[in-house]
């Protein structure tokens, strides 16, 4: 791994990713402190793991069964709408209100 | 009056016998909470008027006498959404969410007549093991004011050590239900994942996160355990095995029971005084007729490492839909799209989740993926069999729950590394999906100290059956606090 | 100079299930917005996903379509991307280890035959829908959720016309096993395109540019002949393709620069903890198979061998599942299949085109068709009434009973008809004269006037017969 484990500019790319901003001495903190928790990971570097599979999540798998559900529809009703429209800061007609989309590619692609 | 005298078992008799009335007991642990509370912020939120009509409602249609849980107080984690009751996360992100939706946990709560009374403090989004990171409340420890509860269950530790419920429900992703457990002198698990379902507990990390009980004894948290256990067609990852009875061995006799003491979690990054504690533990044990030996647990020292990218990975894909949008907290003046997203998330997060939420955004993007998240999850695969060649031979592991007691409050909040360091003996349990156990098992300069009980998967049962013959051997259970405890 | 040109798909497909992938909500189109939706897909705090059954078997009948290869042990990723019709600010998807790998389909351009590869056919959720206003957007959910395959081909297309045949013969096969409508205009059917260009013989790939969205399947032919011409001019004139997404204007033909693609997107895609891998076992995949219905090769096999019918027949009876299974349901039912054939092309499809409707739209039922046309071959009705029963069919009238009531069997019967055979002649001395001097016409005036007695209910051939006979023995 690179000597320098995380800079600033690299910090706010991260950032734009999240959908967080930070003002100049936040990023300052915020990268020292990245930079020392990334290095204490670095410590995984010297963990031999070939060809040791990695696990990314846990199931009882010991049933051997999919955990799957049958495909049968329950609608929702009105009130459930109602209580999720109400939940959201704005709305128009039923919708979901938001300021104007410019980007219209959808996933940003 | 507080509940240091009683237990659910006794609780329940009373009831039954209807020397008690629900209401009588919802009332008096709102008159309790109110003085005790104040000076220690277990509680974000009480559930008052809701609750002594609920109470009511259950004296009512009579006490079920199969049901040890009903009409007695419980308290729930912020974290773990009710329906109508404001839910937190003890973030500014949900600071006013009202959820449409109950929480299995709390379903299965109501359907055996428990009565929640309020719901408890925590580091925001579970992200802590010091209940400082609130966005809301400050806790504080009933041994000691000036020292923190522990996190991120720390609310709920402290509501059930301060007597203020006899029961109280956690969820532990690294620690977070042991480690206040044991800086607060009571007994919390943190059952096998899958054991308890997961719908309604606000995501931190899907592969790491379990819903538990603390409570003051071993045997009421096995009562406990019995009420939210078991399958739930809403999560994928709940399993489908049979529930056993868990107060069902509680009997004292571990005679014969193999149990592995790992070097690692007695080496010199622990205090003296906590390893002195365990050391009689281990005594302790050998007199009621266990085996205690020492055992390896070599990649456990990397835990904290893999741990910190595989939870915060997760958390960073988990914590994206809060947006500003459907729920929760918008910024205000947004000028567009972007505006909504940024600055919601940038005002609603405190900075320890943001911190997590960089470390995850980064372990997993391009050109890291491989040397962080990826390496990790090698590495968890390393840790679960190092458990694995454990219990080939041995019932039962034991330990340390924490490496010091309780520190001061303000005193670690600054350093992360520090911080994370301190979860080091209770975060390969959540990476292996293992049942742990925190028990009281003495004090430290006065402040309790934790003896972590670790168990094979879905083997809860062999945790509460040392745990309470450990417990019926020793008094520390009924040591009490110096708030609450002198009520 | 001589270019090569590669053409690329990704095309999503809506699954018709009950519920969506994840969540109970009904799969369900035109409702109120919102009212298709719960906490799962409002990416609500605390909830999880919950994988539909119907999903994943869907995605085994649509894998088995395409001869491709099946995981037996399949998992779920999380895409990561924020945007207001994605509610958990990540789509669940397959990116590491989709449901299936290599598979072809058989595509014909010119009469040519040729196998295009497919890369993977995976399963994901769709997004909901954001509807756009000067200052405002508003998002929708109800598609929110909606279960998808997507299916990415391998760099084996080299034309237009072949990426044309490619969309027809996807759809087709795809239609074939029930588990969408795959319909262009409604959504359900997707196609985005890449093409990229490089000299004749050259081993390394052009740079692509990408057209998302196509609105049908003639858009994607039309978009990608005017977007390889305009590579060709870029690279002829020594400039170079940018790496960039398109828009295809319908209007003028043309394709326009929307975004240039700087690098990757960073996706940040990781394997969804809250689902457990798949376990896709051959029993099960059996067990699903067995429940596919026939695909279009095999039906138009069968038709030409079993039926006797010409392939073109066959070919065109078979391009939509609704006319090929009413076919089948048509024979069935003990209808001749030639005849059925022939009016299934003609008469009903002049119907459908007549009043723009669809097959299953219509009250014909495969039971009436096959008793008209069974009426006709046994000779219970002439051509010419059949031409009345058609009309009452289409409207959902039993013909048998009809034909009946109405008085319009056929007269066929030799001892009922001589009679008025004889009763002609007597009265028609001349054209029997004429007959004799060999003037043909003669029959046919007598056939009409026999006609005419019987109300058009006599068998012309019975007639005739009879005339002859009689008229010979004169």
């Amino acid at each position: 791994m690179a000597e320098e484990r995380i800079n600033a500019e690299q910090v706010q790319h991260v950032a734009g990713l999240a959908k967080l901003a930070f003002t100049p001495d936040e990023l300052g903190t915020f990268t020292g402190q990245l930079e020392k928790i990334i290095g204490m990971f670095e410590e995984l570097s010297t963990v031999d793991t070939t060809d040791v599979p990695a696990t990314m999540r846990l199931s009882d798998d010991t049933l051997g069964e999919n955990n799957l559900r049958p495909d049968k529809a329950v609608k929702s009703d009105e009130a459930l709408r109602q209580a999720l429209l109400a939940n959201a800061p704005e709305k128009a007609n039923g919708l979901i209100k938001v300021p104007a989309i410019i980007d219209e590619s959808g996933d940003g692609e | 009056m507080t509940y240091f005298d009683q237990d659910l078992t006794s609780l329940h008799a009373d009831l039954v016998a209807k020397k008690l009335t629900a209401v009588d007991l919802a009332k008096t642990t709102f008159v309790n909470m109110k003085q005790v509370d104040p000076e220690l912020g277990a509680f974000l939120a009480l559930n008052e008027d809701a609750a002594l009509k609920r109470a009511a409602e259950i004296d009512a249609k009579g006490i079920d006498p199969d049901n040890v849980l009903a009409g007695i107080p419980v308290a729930v984690k912020d974290n773990i959404v009710t329906k109508g009751l404001t839910t937190t996360a003890a973030s500014k992100m949900l600071e006013h969410f009202v959820p449409v939706y109950d929480a299995t946990v709390v379903e299965k709560l109501y359907a055996s007549d428990a009565v929640i009374v309020g719901k408890n403090n925590m580091d925001e989004f579970a992200m802590g093991g010091s209940t400082e990171n609130s966005a809301l409340k400050l806790t504080h420890n009933p041994w000691d004011v000036s020292r923190v509860p522990g996190g991120s269950s720390g609310g709920s530790a402290v509501a059930v050590a301060s007597g203020q419920v006899p029961v109280a429900f956690g969820s532990d992703t690294g620690g977070s239900i042991r480690q206040p457990a044991a800086f607060n002198g009571v007994v919390g698990m943190k059952p096998t994942y899958g054991r308890v379902s997961r719908w309604g507990l606000i995501a931190f990390a899907s592969s790491l996160d379990q819903i538990g009980p603390l409570t003051r004894t071993v045997k009421d948290n096995a009562a406990a355990l019995n009420v939210i256990a078991g399958y739930d067609q809403h999560d994928g990852t709940a399993s489908k095995r049979a529930v056993p009875d868990f107060t069902a061995g509680l009997d004292g006799d571990i005679k014969g029971m193999k149990i592995g003491l790992p070097k690692e979690y007695m080496d010199e990054g622990i205090d003296p005084k906590v390893r002195a504690v365990i050391k009689d533990a281990v005594k302790k044990f050998e007199e009621l007729g266990a085996t205690v030996e020492e055992v390896s647990l070599p990649h456990s020292r990397y835990g904290v490492s893999a741990y910190y990218i595989i939870a915060s990975s997760e958390a960073s894909s988990n914590l994206q839909r809060f947006d500003g949008i459907r729920y929760g907290f918008r910024a205000e003046d947004v000028k567009n799209l972007e505006d909504v997203y940024v600055r919601s998330r940038s005002e609603g997060f405190g900075d320890e989740v943001k911190r997590r939420i960089m470390l995850g955004t980064f372990s997993l993007s391009a050109g890291y993926y491989d040397a962080y998240f990826h390496k990790a999850g090698q590495v968890r695969t390393l840790i679960i069999d190092d458990f694995k060649r454990v219990f080939d031979k041995y019932d039962m592991i034991m330990g340390p729950v924490t490496p010091t007691p309780a520190f001061k409050i303000g005193d670690e909040i600054s350093d992360p590394i520090t911080m994370y360091m301190n979860d080091v003996l209770t975060i390969p349990v959540n990476l292996a999906g293992l049942p742990g156990m925190s028990v009281p098992a003495g004090f430290a300069d006065g402040l309790p100290v934790g003896l972590q009980l670790i168990g094979k998967r879905f083997d809860e049962s062999t945790l509460y059956k040392a745990g309470y013959a450990f417990e019926q051997a020793t008094d520390f259970h009924n040591q009490t606090p110096k708030v609450g405890g002198a009520n | 100079m001589n270019f090569e040109t590669t053409i690329g798909l990704e095309v999503h497909v809506e699954l018709k299930t009950n519920s969506k992938i994840f969540s109970p909500s009904p799969v369900q189109f035109g409702s109120e917005p919102n009212a298709n939706t719960n906490v799962i897909d409002w990416g609500y705090p605390g909830v999880l996903p919950t994988p539909n059954k119907g999903v994943v078997e869907a995605g085994i009948k649509a894998a088995t379509a395409l001869h491709a290869q099946i995981e037996h042990h399949t998992y779920f990723d999380r895409k990561n991307y924020f945007y207001p019709d994605n509610p958990k600010a990540y789509q669940i998807t397959q990116h590491d280890k989709p449901i299936a790998h290599d598979g072809w389909i058989e595509i014909e351009v010119d009469g040519q035959t040729k196998k295009v590869g497919i890369e993977e056919m995976h399963i994901e959720e769709d997004a909901g829908k954001n509807t756009h206003e000067s200052d405002y957007s508003y998002v929708d959910l109800n598609r929110q959720g909606t279960p998808l395959i997507e299916i990415v081909s391998k760099p084996e297309i080299n034309s237009p016309e072949e990426a044309y045949a490619y969309c027809e013969a996807l759809r087709q096969r795809i239609q074939f096993t029930g588990v969408s409508d795959v319909k262009m205009e409604e959504g359900s059917m997707r196609v985005d395109v890449n093409i990229s260009i490089r000299p004749a013989g050259s081993d390394q790939y052009g740079v692509k540019t990408e057209m998302k969205n196509l609105n049908s399947f003639n858009y994607v032919r039309k978009s990608l002949e005017y977007e390889e011409q305009r590579q060709q001019r870029v690279l002829m004139s020594g400039g170079k393709v940018q790496q960039e997404t398109r828009r295809f204007d319908e209007t003028t033909g043309e394709t326009i620069l929307m975004r240039v693609k700087e690098g990757s997107d960073d996706y940040r895609y990781f394997p969804e903890p809250d689902i457990p891998e798949l376990n896709i076992d051959d029993d099960w995949i059996a067990a699903v198979q067995k429940t596919i219905p026939e695909m279009p090769g095999s039906r138009r096999k069968r038709y030409v061998d079993e039926f006797g019918l010409t392939p073109y027949d066959a070919g065109v009876l078979t391009q939509t599942k609704e006319m090929s299974d009413f076919f089948d349901a048509t024979v069935a039912e003990g209808a001749d299949p030639k005849l059925a054939s022939n009016y299934l092309q003609g008469d009903v499809n002049a119907y459908l085109n007549e009043h723009k409707v669809g097959l299953l739209d219509t009250d014909l039922t495969p039971a009436h068709l096959a008793a008209m046309i069974k009426m006709i071959t046994d000779e219970t009705i002439s051509s010419k009434i059949a031409k009345k029963v058609f009309k009452a069919i289409m409207a959902g009238t039993e013909p048998v009973k009809w034909v009946n009531d109405k008085g319009l069997v056929q007269l066929s019967d030799p001892a009922k008809l001589q009679p008025i055979v004889d009763d002609v002649l007597d009265n028609n001395e001349q054209s029997i004269e004429d007959f004799k001097n060999g003037k043909d016409r003669a029959v046919g005036y007598l056939v009409g006037q026999i006609m005419k007695k019987t109300r058009g209910q006599a068998n012309p051939k019975v007639v005739n017969q009879l005339l002859m006979k009689s008229l010979k023995a004169k």
